[in-house]
């Protein structure tokens, strides 16, 4: 027995984040850690929770084991429910053979089956690689008060950046007119958020149409969009406000978490009416020795902070030992930065050790041709021996 | 082995209030925050469900809304399983149980939730003890010794001018009690009883129906003191670790203590973490112009002033150009800016107003109620 909802998610957590290069070597980019506490789905996650949406499907293909276990029964979330909940979907075999998620619109179409089982009135389809907090609900009303087919959350971005989205031309009634995915000659500035509410039984039409006419791409925003607007249904732009990031480049992920120690960055983690849940690691509390400088940063449980720490980000269980030094940089649960050992404009992955003396990255000012400077990367579980120097740009996944 | 059903814990939630006044104005002993982020039944909770114990009766008495809203259904220490559990046992939950005035007439008004459980053993202990403790080998040595009672003690300085409520015990070179003292007046090394007392349910049966037939309510005079001879009463030695909390000077010190490196590596392991209510609070944020000194600090702080020797629970705030020092700030604490304030406990939720100054001192930290606004 399965109970209607009116609304189901559907989040799409398979991609690899081919551009986080080490940082995604062993796991999907929405388990890649942000923000001192957080992995980036928990983003996702924690607006589906504070929305009212409680059913759940988490598509994933990419490396799943670190995801697959951090979702869990989806308790940190409250998304354990008796009926709904969180559901894990990785692709699958069937009588008729197996097959990988070809595209996003494929991913969907494979799993029309989950959805049906709560026979919906409206799907909603996100991504699990954006920080922001947006309240679901507000869309879904938006999407049923214009009755539209399709509403297409949408944000404004700089012209020289358009060209990296789908951008849309909207009329007055904030009815789409045009959309074209990544244009050359972008003809506006709002871009596609790849949040997208539809009413099922449209959606359902369309992924079945665009499997049938095997386009290779089987994407949203390459197919089942353009399809639908040039049969002329009615889709609808909906304008988000306030801090929306990605996080797919390296330089974004280091940016995006420099974004919460920035007091004129609008993302708030201490609202107790919009929590950001996690998984939680029982950790004591941080403890910040005698000898520390702690300035500027963030800090998370279980952290033992004996040397200076200025600007950076610093996860749960991280240990700065006396005479280290850490600064605009972001260090992952679990790693270890030795004493003696320089740290600036780099990310260094989850259970890491830079051992004495080490020197990874550099400041910018320090750098006479910008172009060879960049934030230097250390992935998970790699030591950094003694008095080594890791140069800027330099992605390092393996211990040396 | 021990089979994990074989031993039900029962935690006393409300001993020992009277010691801590301030404290349990509006709260058990057990819902007492301690160290950053944790309630004072954290402790035996975690250590019992770490020692492979997955049922629970806590025993409450009175002021127990917080102890509520702390445990919920047990699933932060994974006692909401389908064997065991957490089970809550207020005053009045069946017929014949009332206001308890000692141990044994409190286990004798939770008797039928203890006779219902399948254990053969029961481990018993209090809410006023810190400490990381596994049960297992306490249990094993009680089988083997074949004893009536074990008591778990530790080594450490008595002085009946400080400590109040406390158990010492003498024993022989076999580790059998031969001596029983309760708040004896002397100073100097000796083996204080840590509150945790381990029996065979039948037993346990036994001297709790003997001893309601006889009108006698309290299990340390009545049992350990009087029957030391009759019964084979064994002290099993816990040498981590361990703080008991019996006046506010001693919870002001043992909070401080969790300070030194070496005490938080006994107490928080990495292979029998401390659990706890989870809040999903921010990461401590730093502002621009903090410094921070050997504190213990937890999530959800914002700080922007000055922090030394403190304590700091979570979601606490310190303003600009503020300076705490040798304080503990409870849950919410918010410190506006230019203050300066020195040997203070605060309460949950106590807001102090921009440019006071506070001192407490060293021997008498001075304490701020709960909801203050100062």
């Amino acid at each position: 027995m399965y109970i209607k909802k009116d609304c189901v998610a559907m989040l799409l957590a398979g991609g690899q984040g081919s551009r986080l290069y080490a940082l995604t070597e062993d796991m999907a980019k929405p388990a890649v850690p942000y923000g001192g506490k957080y992995r980036i789905i928990d983003f996702a996650l924690s607006n589906c929770a504070n929305s009212g949406i409680d059913t759940v499907g988490v598509l994933t293909q990419y490396q799943p084991l670190v995801l697959h276990d951090y979702i869990g029964s989806g308790q940190p979330w409250d998304l354990d429910k008796l009926h709904g909940g969180v559901h894990v979907l990785p692709p699958y075999q069937t009588s008729l053979g197996a097959s990988w998620y070809e595209g996003t619109a494929n991913a969907i179409y494979q799993n029309m089956s989950f959805i049906e089982r709560y026979d919906p009135e409206y799907v909603i389809i996100l991504g699990g690689d954006h920080i922001y907090k947006m309240d679901y609900s507000k869309m879904l009303d938006f999407h049923k008060k214009k009755k539209a087919d399709c509403t297409i959350a949408v944000i404004d971005v700089p012209v020289e950046e358009a060209s990296r989205f789908g951008i849309m031309t909207c009329n007055e009634e904030d009815l789409v007119v045009d959309f074209t995915e990544k244009p050359q000659e972008p003809k506006s500035t709002l871009a596609s958020m790849g949040i997208y509410v539809f009413s099922w039984d449209k959606l359902k039409k369309y992924l079945i149409e665009n499997e049938n006419a095997n386009t290779g791409s089987k994407d949203f925003g390459k197919d089942i969009i353009p399809n639908m607007l040039q049969d002329g249904q009615k889709l609808y732009a909906y304008a988000f406000e306030g801090y929306w990031k990605d996080v797919g480049t390296l330089d974004s992920l280091w940016e995006a978490n420099m974004d919460l120690i920035n007091p004129n960055i609008p993302l708030d983690l201490y609202d107790p009416e919009w929590k950001i849940y996690s998984r939680n690691k029982n950790m004591p509390p941080q403890y910040v020795g005698k000898n520390a400088i702690v300035e500027n940063s963030m800090i998370s449980e279980g952290s033992l902070i004996n040397g200076t720490v200025d600007f950076s980000v610093i996860f749960s269980g991280v240990t700065i030992e006396e005479g280290a030094v850490v600064k605009d940089s972001i260090i992952m649960p679990g790693s270890v930065v030795k004493s003696g050992a320089i740290v600036e404009y780099a990310i260094i992955g989850e259970d890491s050790v830079i051992n004495s003396n080490s020197k990874i990255g550099i400041r910018p000012e320090l750098v006479d041709n910008k172009d060879e400077w960049g934030i230097a990367v250390i992935g998970h579980n790699v030591s950094i021996s003694e008095g080594t120097k890791i140069l800027p740009k330099q992605i390092i996944s393996e211990s040396i | 082995m021990i089979a994990n059903n074989s031993v039900l814990g029962l935690i006393f939630a409300n001993m020992h209030d009277s010691t801590v006044n301030d404290l349990t104005k509006q709260r058990t002993m057990g819902s007492v925050l301690f160290g950053g982020r944790y309630r004072m039944i954290d402790f035996p909770l975690s250590n019992m469900v770490n020692s492979g114990i997955n049922e629970v009766g806590v025993i409450t008495k009175a002021n127990y809304q917080s102890l509520l809203d702390h445990v919920g259904s047990g699933r932060e220490w994974d006692l909401s399983g389908k064997k065991g559990g957490l089970h809550l046992l207020p005053p009045f939950g069946h017929v014949g149980s009332g206001i308890y005035r000692g141990r044994i007439e409190a286990l004798n008004g939770a008797w039928s939730f203890i006779e219902h459980s399948q254990a053969d053993y029961v481990l018993l202990s209090d809410c006023d003890t810190v400490a990381t403790i596994d049960y297992r080998p306490a249990i094993e040595s009680h089988i083997e010794e074949n004893a009536d009672i074990t008591v778990i003690y530790s080594q450490g300085h008595y002085n009946s001018a400080k400590n109040q409520s406390a158990t010492v015990f003498g024993m022989d070179e076999t580790g059998r009690i031969n001596d029983v003292m309760i708040n004896p007046q002397m100073i100097g090394e000796c083996n204080i009883g840590l509150n945790m007392f381990i029996m065979n349910k039948l037993f346990l049966k036994k001297i709790v129906k003997e001893a309601m037939s006889r009108s006698l309510y309290s299990f340390r005079r009545n049992v350990l003191q009087a029957k030391k001879e009759e019964f084979k009463i064994m002290g099993y030695e816990h040498k981590g670790f361990y703080a008991k909390i019996d006046s506010l000077n001693s919870y002001y010190d043992s909070n401080m203590s969790l300070l030194e490196t070496e005490v938080r590596n006994k107490l928080f392991k990495k292979t029998s973490p401390i659990y706890t209510k989870v809040r999903d609070n921010g990461p401590v944020k730093y502002g621009l112009e903090s410094k921070i000194n050997n504190s213990l600090i937890a999530d959800g702080c914002i700080i922007e002033g000055t922090v030394e020797n403190c304590v700091l629970f979570r979601g606490v705030k310190i303003g600009k150009n503020t300076v705490v020092r040798d304080c503990i700030l409870m849950q919410n604490t918010i410190i506006d800016n230019d203050c300066n304030l020195s040997h203070i406990i605060t309460d949950k939720n106590v807001q102090i107003g921009q440019g006071r100054v506070m001192t407490g001192s060293e021997t008498y930290p001075l304490f701020i109620g709960k909801n203050a606004i100062i």
